[in-house]
């Protein structure tokens, strides 16, 4: 019966298995790219490290050391020394610092390093050869070919770094990346006595083989030697609250997708019903019991949305493949289209199961139908209202709801809030329309144009379409609009922690008389300029009156040098001893305000010393908050820093968390205004200039003039997460803009809701004198304050849920754009407006008899 | 008043030609009151859309007052509805969604005039006064057909074409709906053109026009 009544109904239905196909193509579509990009950003986060694991130290690895690296099971090692070192270009004469890495073996075992000419890296170790950061034969005026000194060694500059994977380290900053074969290092002679130099040793394990666990095993056994100890897990560990949000983010817009195909079932099926009411009363009429006739339409919806879900998978997996090719050249890296089975069931599964439960309450009315309305066309609806199997059905697609957001966003109460969200929504909605009702006929403009008065009248009439389209269009606005609301603040956050307006280029080593002329530097190039910041140098004495050299006494190497930042440092319990924390140079800087990247989280901030105060009165200083822990101290405590000799005691008196990721002047140490100020500071400025080749003319310029000003160009880490972050936006929008093309078609879906009826009115209009403007007119009037008051009222929603989601789920702040909402607003209205008068047109092309004696 | 030369209308039936008027020919004078019967499927409906503008002719043409429908567009065509002509239908064909007084209303508010004491008027002649709030649906079938009735006046048309308006009737509903069209007709002048397979109720006319098989068979005055 329902196959048979299907055949009669083929092509009828295209709306239906549409919609749900469209949902369950977002679906596929969504999760297995959310898969692939998953795993693209997991590859290219081993391509940061270039390894599966990586150990490094300050001094050359001892024989001990040598013999635990010996015992790693691996299938590729190499090794890299990276030492600060003069270049020298004999040619224009140009100095410049660099950072020097010397490689031997395979490095990178994962991503790669690319240069112009492509072939510079592969035949790096061919001979006496270097390959340079572009930046540096710009600030050297020197080109490819040119011979570069270091040392006393002599290389020639064969090619220019254009990518560089893992070289995102703080490290990396501190001069431009030069890399020479390590067979040739020691004719440099630059690595004698005391020379500061960092050895790493990078490691490709067996497959199968854990970093983490050898690391684990490891970190014992090399501690005692201070070796540094790096896994994947570890350096992606930064990467990993942005991955979080962003794939929770593309769950929740496959889920909109989805929803919105829901919508579209459910609208299908109410026309197909109002289409079907005579044939049911037939059947009715023939014997048919409710249950059967309800049975036959279910199975059909069913079997459609299979069909449907099918389709769409196909249509998924077609968009998923062609993603990465149409990405392409866009995406620095591949992203890899693999076919993810497990989505493509599961969207195939759940896209049935929405479009029966989508189906289930519009279906519902089929078992009401009367089968006297074979006899006499019944003009109000069906009374579906008082239908006691409403609620059971409500429940399960409520129930519905909520397993499906909490199977995308993986976690039961985050999916049970998104879906009283949701219902929330509705009911506002209704209660809108239910208003709008009201007050359009309490308040009936009376003097206005009778095809105004038409158009505003059908919204209250008997059988209105009022408040199933403001529903459905108004649900499906809100969902757009939440879902542009999400995606607008992610981005923003985004962009503060790496917009556009970040500076770049760091003055480092200013002279306290020279500030002013480089202030002036900049400003006459129309440059910004961040700071000055003032640095002061300075050691521990002692802590809590124990001197620093006792506390360190037990521990009989010392670690010097630079620790990696990290925001997780204070929880890793794999860290060195606290040995570098009290021995090294802190360069500290005084100020009485908090920035923006940092935040007071125990004591309080005080800002300057207190007028009047003796030289000898501790001075307040705020410790940022990890270092307080590998220092052992706490608010209150003493610490007497040693400032070029001068003992200056302090107290803390607040700790902070401080934001490392932001490329501004962060400090672990900070003092209050009022001692530092004769202290022997230099000072430090950042500024920004987008073109390369300006900033290293900018910084030769500099140098030439001030010979002591060291600067930094933190371009090339900046380009490197501002591409990672790129190519994720785009992958964000992409999805997006397929949730709003299943916005669009269930736009369509609501109004053909009641189409049916609209067009036999217009029609009779038209028998009885109305033009065709009349009879558009009359459309547009009812369309626009549909159109309006959905779109208006899903706004206002969407902005408080935008609100929600950014304040409770992302953890972010919350902007509300007005100019794009506006356009937003203006775009459903348009749409409806445009879909509305579409389906009137076919009233006024066709000659009313047709209609007439149907 | 009216007046058709040659007409002919031929549908495409599941690929196949299907012709349903041939060659019908005839002129209605002013306020005459003419019937057109014949048995079910001989064109009747056909004829009548063609003749009111509501379909247009495969071959031949219709005057309606003076003008030749097949050189209007459908607005001018609707136009010419709103002015000179008014429709009752066997289902009525209200609009579900208005009251029985701003059905009456709707012909003179596409005019452009909407005075509301002639839909009153209308409805207190074909004893609804009381009725005008009222939706079609909660209107008896031939209450419905008053209302119809009232509406197709509401314009004072100078043509009334009525499709089998007894058809959905009791017998003396019927009559009492056929009473108030000759009532109008003699009241106002309008011309009536009614379609009916009802051969008593077609004896109530001046003139009957015979349709079989697309064809007018018969034209007889009685």
């Amino acid at each position: 019966m329902a196959r048979r009544e299907l055949r009669a109904e083929a092509g009828r239905l295209g709306l239906l298995v549409g919609a749900v196909g469209i949902g369950v193509a977002a679906l596929v579509a969504v999760n297995s790219f959310t898969e692939n990009l998953q795993d693209s950003v997991r590859q290219q986060a081993r391509a940061l490290l270039g390894a599966d694991l990586a150990v490094s130290s300050r001094a050359p690895f001892s024989a001990t050391v040598e013999a635990v690296l010996d015992s790693i099971p691996v299938v590729a090692s190499a090794r890299v020394t990276n030492f600060p070192a003069m270049a020298y270009v004999p040619r224009t004469a140009g100095t410049r610092l660099v950072q020097a890495s010397a490689v031997a073996g395979p490095f990178p075992f994962y991503g790669e390093i690319k240069t112009t000419p492509a072939s510079a890296w592969r035949e790096l170790q061919d001979g006496r050869r270097v390959v340079v950061d572009p930046v540096l034969l710009t600030a050297l005026n020197a080109r490819v070919g040119d011979t570069l000194a270091l040392g006393a060694g002599r290389f020639l500059v064969t090619g220019t770094l254009t990518n560089l994977p893992g070289d995102v380290g703080v490290r990396a900053a501190f001069g431009p990346r030069i890399f020479i074969p390590a067979t040739y290092l020691e004719e440099t002679r630059l690595l004698g006595f005391g020379a500061q130099a960092e050895r790493q040793a990078f490691f490709k394990l067996r497959p199968g083989a854990s970093a983490e666990a050898l690391a684990g095993r490891l970190r014992p056994e090399l501690r005692p030697d201070h070796v540094r100890v790096r896994t994947v897990a570890e350096d992606r560990q930064d990467l990993n609250d942005l991955l979080t949000r962003l794939s929770r983010y593309l769950g929740l817009v496959a889920l909109i997708a989805l929803l919105l195909g829901g919508i579209g079932v459910g609208s299908a099926v109410l026309v197909f019903v109002r289409r079907k009411l005579e044939t049911i009363a037939v059947l009715r009429c023939l014997g048919a019991t409710a249950r059967q006739v309800f049975a036959v339409y279910l199975t059909q919806a069913a079997v459609l949305g299979l069909a449907g879900s099918a389709a769409g998978a196909l249509l998924g997996v077609l968009v998923q493949q062609a993603l990465p090719s149409l990405l392409r050249g866009l995406l620095p890296v591949d992203v890899q289209a693999a076919i993810a089975p497990r989505e493509i069931l599961l969207g195939i599964g759940l896209g049935t199961w929405t479009a029966l439960v989508f189906a289930l309450l519009p279906l519902l009315a089929v078992r009401r139908v009367s089968p006297l309305a074979a006899i006499r066309r019944p003009y109000e609806n069906a009374p579906t209202d008082r239908d006691p199997w409403r609620w059971p059905a409500a429940v399960v697609l409520a129930a519905s709801v909520v397993a499906l957001a909490a199977l995308e966003v993986g976690s039961w109460r985050t999916g049970a809030i998104f879906s009283a969200g949701i219902g929330f929504a509705l009911g506002t909605l209704w209660l809108a329309a239910w208003l709008l009702v009201r007050a359009v006929r309490r308040w009936f403009p009376a003097r206005w144009p009778y095809v105004w008065r038409q158009g505003l009248a059908n919204l209250f009439r008997p059988a209105n379409q009022t408040v199933a389209v403001v529903l459905a269009l108004g649900f499906g606005a809100f969902l757009l609009s939440t879902l542009f609301l999400v995606q607008h603040n992610l981005l923003r956050g985004l962009e503060t922690s790496g917009g556009p307006r970040r500076p770049n280029l760091v003055l480092l080593d200013i002279q306290t008389d020279q500030a002013e002329a480089v202030a002036r530097e900049l400003q006459a190039r129309g440059l910004p300029e961040y700071g000055p910041v003032p640095i002061v140098p300075m050691r521990i004495i002692s802590i809590k009156g124990t001197p620093v050299t006792q506390l360190f006494a037990d521990s009989a190497a010392t670690v010097p040098g630079i620790r990696r930042r990290r925001r997780d440092a204070g929880g890793g319990g794999g860290e060195p001893s606290n040995t570098w924390a009290l021995r090294r140079e802190y360069r500290s800087t005084y100020r009485d305000t908090v920035v923006a990247s940092e935040r007071v989280v125990a004591g309080t901030w005080t800002g300057s010393a207190p007028a009047g105060a003796t030289a000898g009165e501790p001075v307040s200083i705020s410790v940022e908050q990890d270092l307080a822990g590998e220092l052992g101290v706490t608010v209150g405590d003493e610490i007497v820093w040693d400032v070029q000799g001068v003992a200056i005691p302090s107290r803390v008196t607040s700790l902070r968390e401080v934001e490392w990721a932001r490329f501004e002047p962060n400090f672990f140490v900070v003092f209050a205004k009022g001692r530092l100020e004769q202290a022997p500071q230099t000072l430090v400025a950042l500024t920004r200039i987008d073109d390369a080749a300006v900033r290293g003319k900018f910084q030769r310029e500099l140098v030439e003039r001030y010979a002591n000003l060291t600067t930094i160009d933190l371009a090339l880490i900046q380009e490197q997460v501002e591409r990672l972050v790129g190519r994720v936006t785009l992958a964000i929008r992409f999805m997006a803009a397929f949730s709003l093309a299943v916005g669009a078609l269930v736009l369509v879906g609501a109004i053909a809701t009641t189409r049916l009826q609209r067009l036999r009115e217009s029609v009779l209009l038209r028998t009885l004198g109305a033009t065709r403007r009349q009879i558009l007119r009359i459309a547009l009037a009812e369309y626009l304050a549909l159109g309006l008051l959905s779109s208006l009222t899903a706004v206002v929603l969407a902005a408080g849920a935008g609100w929600g989601l950014a304040k409770w789920f992302f953890d972010g702040r919350f902007w509300l754009p007005v100019a794009p909402l506006a356009a937003l607003v203006a775009a459903v209205v348009g749409l409806t407006v445009v879909v509305g008068l579409w389906t009137t047109r076919e009233a006024v092309r066709r000659p009313p008899l047709e209609v007439l004696r149907v | 008043m009216l007046e058709c030369e040659s007409l002919g209308r031929t549908y495409l039936s599941g690929g196949r030609e299907l012709t349903v008027l041939k060659d019908i020919s005839f002129r209605v004078e002013p306020g005459g009151f003419v019937a057109v019967v014949g048995p079910s499927g001989s064109g009747k409906t056909t004829l009548l859309g063609l003749l009111a503008g509501l379909d247009r002719p495969t071959t031949g043409r219709v005057r309606l007052d003076g003008d030749d429908l097949g050189r209007l567009d459908e607005d001018a065509l609707a136009r010419l509805r709103g002015e000179k002509v008014g429709f009752v239908f066997q289902s009525f064909q209200l609009i579900p969604t208005l009251t029985a007084r701003e059905n009456v209303q709707v012909p003179l508010e596409l005019r452009g005039d909407g005075a509301g004491s002639v839909a009153d008027e209308l409805l207190a002649r074909v004893g609804l006064a009381e009725r005008g709030h009222h939706y079609p649906a909660q209107l008896s079938g031939g209450e419905q057909q008053r209302v119809a009735l009232a509406r197709a006046f509401s314009n004072r048309p100078k043509i009334l074409f009525a499709d089998e308006p007894t058809g959905n009737l009791d017998a003396t509903t019927g009559a009492g709906i056929i009473d108030l069209m000759v009532e109008l007709n003699r009241d106002l002048g309008t011309t009536l053109v009614l379609v009916t397979h009802d051969l008593d109720l077609a004896g109530r006319a001046r003139r009957t026009i015979r349709l079989a098989d697309g064809r007018v068979v018969g034209d007889s005055a009685s």
